[in-house]
């Protein structure tokens, strides 16, 4: 703890939790997580999200001392944790598979972060209500673990980490065991226990469209670097680079080679020599190679309006979908080139094998690295 | 009309509080037992060979041998006659002059066949079992008989020596000639039957089963506790290895295993022993002098080493299934929630190999509590075991009726321990892994 003094001048900024400069490796060879720097803002929601093996649970495990950092400083507040063990941090943890204690009942579960703290048993007992009350699972507390349904134990898992009132709060892919329904709905709940308790959260999870769903900020991790560190909005409609705009959603490649670069957008010749304007992101000179991304639902087929592109395709595919058709088409060379096409009910006479023209604005169209 | 309106009538009612019916009018239970009948005649087939292995090799001859603790026809097959006449005799004085009659000529008799285990020396050990002193005068009595060739026998028995004239001598004979006896569980409980035919307790140097009894329960429980402190430690390091190393250390713990049970335990001799490893190694450093040995086999010591030593397995085994099985996210999550590292392992981790543990000691504990090999080779006087004991009157006093009761109290010993674990820990709760 007085070690915690002597950093305090150098970890003393607005964020709340620091990561600073900090590395990790299991075997002192490969480095799993490399020079990672990240702010997180007292109350804020931040998903560390990517595929597995990218470094975003190490990164969590650092963050409640399960792990010690190789290397670089986390500070929560103005201390540095890196000495602090796992059960002076006062952290609350959501694991992938609930964790909840098998020999005690639910009511026991979430006395005992309670019981640890040497609470009286008065004040427990209210707290345990209250946490349960929250996720609507007052009526469980004589249960045991093993009679709830998954959904349930996430719950009660959920109750047990808000328990103690922590302001810090972290969960390790704690949806990743529930089916599809269930896991969008409890992702609204955590959201909104998040808006309504106001704690800190960094969840981890591989899934996008649950970061998309709860995040303030999302940071999307590769190769155990930060890739982009943004909003959910900023995350898909400007991917900084190819990784992302590859992880997030769908997406439609082209690579071709910049001709020119005009400001803020440049035009690229693409492999079937098409030339197409797009906006400049990862690309800086001209000459260099590069990949053109483009959402399937900024695609338009056989445009009315001026596009800044214009190109020949020929449907490949088509595939119905309810509320939109998704069009497979061969354009410039790439024959999974997708385009979805909203159903309006205007039955707009889409065949397989006929020819279309595509189009897009140049601004819906980035310009990566390839 | 009429018709239809009483079926309609009849109809739901079965329907109702009938058996559930198949859509062709069956009953479901009885097309259900059809279709599983194959499956039922698959499973019993395939247990057959193992059933009747256990019966003709296990159930029979261990029901047999403990049917020998309470039947024992020593007396009805060398004084057949004998047998039967004294039956009527109250016990009071002495038999009457028939009775003495029939037992001079049965003697004899048997004397003159011969046939093995039929002899009257075998009666005379069966007697003296119960009237300690009796044996030489019984195996000596055919040669005396025969000098009596004519009545009166009463008398002419009663002159040859003084001890035929003991009542409790005939009383004693009254009793072995009788096939159902509770004597040989007297004896394994340590009691007898006083002149007087009351059951009291035996004479202090015959007193050496009950104390065995206390002293191998004692011992086993001793050697479960230690199995269980060295086996959770080691469990649980096994359990926390990555697969490879905790394999590699796995056949370590099961390396004694391929090795003789006799092998192992004579190095233990060669280790514990006076002039053995330890000794010569505490010589050497000093600590202690040449003459002051310390004697570490040959007694209970020497018992308790090599035998947790050979069930140390036994604890492990049960103990790393368990333990496999506790995700660390659990120790995790307690630390996360607060709790010390010894209070997440008192409060999480360990309640959770509590089945590993009730399996362990109740495997090693039955283990030990029959035991036989390990404590005749290195357990001296002081530290023989109740199957030591039993295995002494089956081979070497030839007693079976007393070791066949020994063994009996032991198997029931081991059950009601077995039950009162159920009772208090659950066999549900078991997890031999």
């Amino acid at each position: 703890m007085a070690s915690g003094n002597t950093v305090s001048s150098t970890g003393a900024t607005d964020a709340y939790v620091r990561f600073e400069k900090v590395q990790k490796s299991y075997d002192g060879e490969i480095l799993v997580v490399k020079d990672l720097n990240l702010d997180i803002a007292r109350g804020e929601f931040v998903t560390m999200l990517g595929p597995s093996g990218s470094g975003k649970t190490t990164c969590l495990m650092m963050l409640a001392g399960f792990e010690p950092a190789t290397n670089g400083e986390i500070y929560i507040g103005d201390k540095s944790i890196n000495h602090i063990p796992p059960h002076k941090r006062g952290i609350g943890m959501v694991f992938q598979n609930y964790a909840l204690f098998p020999h005690m009942s639910i009511g026991e579960n979430l006395s005992f972060p309670l019981e640890v703290r040497n609470m009286g048993k008065a004040d427990a007992e209210k707290a345990v209500k209250r946490a349960l009350d929250m996720v609507q699972m007052g009526d469980f507390i004589h249960r045991r673990p093993a009679q709830l349904s998954g959904g349930q134990q996430q719950r009660i898992a959920l109750a047990r980490a808000l328990v103690f009132e922590p302001e810090l709060v972290l969960m390790d892919e704690p949806l990743g065991a529930l089916d599809k329904q269930l896991r969008e709905r409890m992702q609204y709940e955590i959201k909104h226990i998040h808006e309504n308790l106001g704690v800190t959260v960094v969840y981890v999870t591989h899934d996008q469209s649950e970061a998309l769903t709860m995040s303030d900020r999302i940071a999307v991790f590769n190769d155990g670097v930060i890739q982009q560190l943004s909003s959910p909005e900023d995350l898909y409609e400007r991917p900084q680079n190819a990784f992302v705009a590859q992880f997030i959603g769908e997406n439609n490649e082209l690579t071709g080679k910049v001709e020119k670069i005009n400001g803020s957008t440049c035009s690229v010749r693409l492999e079937d020599g098409t030339k197409v304007k797009a906006e400049k992101v990862n690309v800086n000179n001209v000459g260099d190679k590069t990949l053109l991304s483009l959402r399937p639902e900024r695609v338009e087929i056989d445009p009315v309006g001026k596009m800044d592109a214009l190109l020949k395709g020929k449907i490949e595919e088509l595939i119905y979908l309810g509320d939109h058709i998704r069009v497979r088409i061969s354009v410039a060379g790439n024959d999974e080139f997708i385009a979805k096409v909203r159903n309006r009910g205007d039955k707009r006479d889409l065949k397989e094998g006929q020819s279309v023209k595509i189009g897009w604005a140049a601004s819906d169209c980035k310009a990566l690295d390839a | 009309m009429t018709d239809a309106a009483s079926d309609m009538d009849t109809r739901p009612a079965t329907a109702n509080n009938g058996p559930l019916l198949t859509s062709d009018g069956v009953p479901l239970k009885q097309k259900l037992a059809i279709t599983t009948r194959r499956m039922r005649w698959k499973a019993f087939l395939l247990t057959v060979p193992l059933v009747l292995f256990l019966i003709i090799s296990f159930v029979v001859p261990i029901g047999q041998m403990l049917f020998r603790s309470v039947y024992n026809t020593t007396g009805t097959d060398v004084t057949p006659n004998f047998a039967v006449a004294i039956q009527k005799w109250d016990g009071e004085d002495l038999p009457s002059e028939e009775v003495f009659e029939l037992f001079v000529k049965d003697i004899l008799q048997a004397q003159k066949v011969r046939a093995i285990g039929k002899t009257p020396g075998k009666l005379g050990t069966r007697v003296n079992y119960e009237l300690p002193g009796s044996l030489s005068l019984i195996r000596s009595a055919p040669r005396k008989l025969k000098k009596i060739t004519e009545g009166p026998y009463k008398e002419a028995l009663l002159s040859l020596d003084k001890r035929w004239e003991n009542p409790v001598l005939w009383r004693t004979l009254k009793r072995v000639t009788r096939n159902f006896t509770p004597s040989f569980y007297l004896a394994a409980l340590d009691l007898k039957y006083d002149a007087a035919e009351q059951i009291v307790a035996a004479d202090e140097i015959y007193q050496i089963y009950v104390s065995n009894f206390w002293k191998t329960i004692w011992l086993s429980a001793i050697i479960t506790f230690l199995c269980f402190l060295l086996a959770f430690p080691v469990a649980y390091l096994l359990s926390t290895l990555p697969l490879a190393t905790s394999n590699l250390l796995m056949i370590l713990v099961l390396l004694p295993f391929w090795t003789s049970l006799l092998v192992r335990t004579t190095a233990w001799i060669a280790i514990l022993q006076s002039k053995g490893i330890i000794n010569n190694i505490l010589v050497f450093i000093g600590i202690i002098g040449d003459e002051s040995r310390v004697q570490l086999i040959y007694n209970q010591t020497g018992t308790i080493i090599a035998m947790v030593h050979i069930l140390l397995p036994f604890m492990i085994l049960p103990l790393y299934s368990v333990m496999k099985t506790i995700p660390p996210s659990y120790m995790r999550a307690a630390r996360s929630m607060g709790a010390t590292p010894f209070t997440a392992f008192r409060r999480v981790y360990f309640p959770q190999t509590l089945p590993g543990i009730a399996a362990g000691t109740l495997l090693v504990f039955i283990l030990a509590i029959g035991y036989y090999i390990t404590p005749a080779l290195v357990g001296g006087a002081d530290g023989v075991l109740i199957s030591n004991l039993i295995a002494g009157h089956i081979q070497k006093s030839l007693n079976w009726s007393l070791g066949a009761a020994l063994g009996t109290i032991l198997l029931v010993t081991v059950m009601v321990l077995y039950w009162l674990y159920n009772k208090f820990v659950g066999i549900d709760k078991l997890s031999f892994g």
